[in-house]
Formats: C-alpha cells, structure tokens, sequence
C-alpha cells in the first residue's frame, strides 16, 4: 500500500489532505489576484503576480504528489524559473537605470 | 512506527504551509505600501511554500521526484526574496515614497 493511500485524519486518505490543501492553496491565489487588479502602482502587481506564480508551483507540486503523476514536478520546476525570471526582467527593465540586483 | 510519525509530519507540514500562505496572502492584500508588502511576500510565502513542499517530498518517499521537489525547494528558497528585493527596489528607484505612521493607505 502506498503512503497516499494510507489515512491521514478521520477518514480522509493522503492523497485526500494534499488535495484539499491544494483547493485551499487555489482560493488564496484568488484572493490574491485582488492585489494584482488594484494594485496602485506597476510594482505591486508585479509582486502579486510572483507571489501568484509561487502559489501555482506549490499547487502544481501538491497535484503531481496527490495524483501520482511525477511529471508535474518538471512543469513546476520550468514554471518556478519563468517566474523568477519575470520579476527581474521587468524590475530591471522598468528603471531608467536598471541596476536593481 | 516512523509510517505513522512520517503521516503525522505530512499533516503538519501542510497545515503550517496553509498558514504561512494565509499570512502572506493577508499581507499582500491589506499592509499599506508596496515595501510592506514586498516584506510579507518574500518571507511568509517562501516559508509557506518550503512546508508545503516538504509535505510532498515527505508523500513521495525515496524516489527521483524528491530530488526535484527538494531543487524546487532550494530555488524558491534562494529566487523569492531575490525577487522582492528587486521588485521593491524597482518602486524605490521609481520615486515610491514609503508609507509612514499616518498616511492614506495606498
């Protein structure tokens, strides 16, 4: 028997608590998205949106665990650099300068 | 045994990795400047992530996805408050001024 078959608390298995987390991670990156909408200034959109990007490489890594599908780790890791690299292209190319790092 | 305290720990650490990730989120949404805000999300949200992320590799056992969760987790470690700090800079070279006590909410 594998551990996401195994229970966890009260009836629910593994795969059933990594699922559930991953339904909740999702409505905070909902809520999140608040943030990238009103945001006052480009910045703070910028962040929610990294922020926004951290939650789906979580979300991706909870589903590939709970579902038993190991290849979402190589998405998850592809999406964790895009991410990163979209932060600091456009903090670095928003200034005049563009010595942010 | 170490079945039930290895399931035990997966119930843990996904539960602070909500938390983390709620307190990140409610900073994010409700502190009052972009600097606040760039503090809240590189620290509460790379934490949140690593617990979260510790319950997966802790759910797939001695196998080639751990090795990625595990560079996944030590990239997340290293990439987001170099992120923040670079978004927060961006604001600060931009001309945003920061919040002090007694100003609007932004």
């Amino acid at each position: 028997m594998s551990v996401t078959e195994t229970a966890l608390v009260a009836g629910y298995t593994v795969a059933d608590g990594l699922l559930i987390a991953a339904s909740l991670f999702v409505t905070l990156a909902v809520a999140m998205l608040y943030r990238a909408i009103v945001g006052p200034t480009n910045q703070d959109r910028v962040l929610a949106v990294n922020v926004l990007g951290t939650n789906t490489v979580v979300i991706l890594a909870l589903l590939g665990a709970a579902l038993d599908e190991p290849w979402f780790l190589d998405i998850a890791l592809v999406y964790a650099l895009l991410n990163f690299l979209m932060s600091i292209a456009i903090s670095k190319f928003t200034v005049e300068r563009g010595g942010v790092i | 045994m170490i079945a039930g305290v290895r399931i035990g720990l997966i119930g843990v650490c996904l539960a602070l990795g909500l938390f983390f990730t709620l307190v990140s989120t409610t900073g994010v949404i409700r502190l009052p400047d972009v600097f606040s805000r760039a503090h809240t999300a590189s620290q509460a949200d790379t934490l949140g992530a690593g617990f979260a992320l510790a319950a997966v590799a802790l759910t797939l056992g001695w196998d080639t996805a751990t090795v990625k969760t595990v560079l996944l987790l030590v990239f997340i470690f290293v990439t987001n408050p170099t992120a923040a700090h670079a978004i927060a800079r961006a604001a600060y070279e931009e001309g945003v001024e920061p919040w002090t006590t007694g100003d609007e909410r932004r």
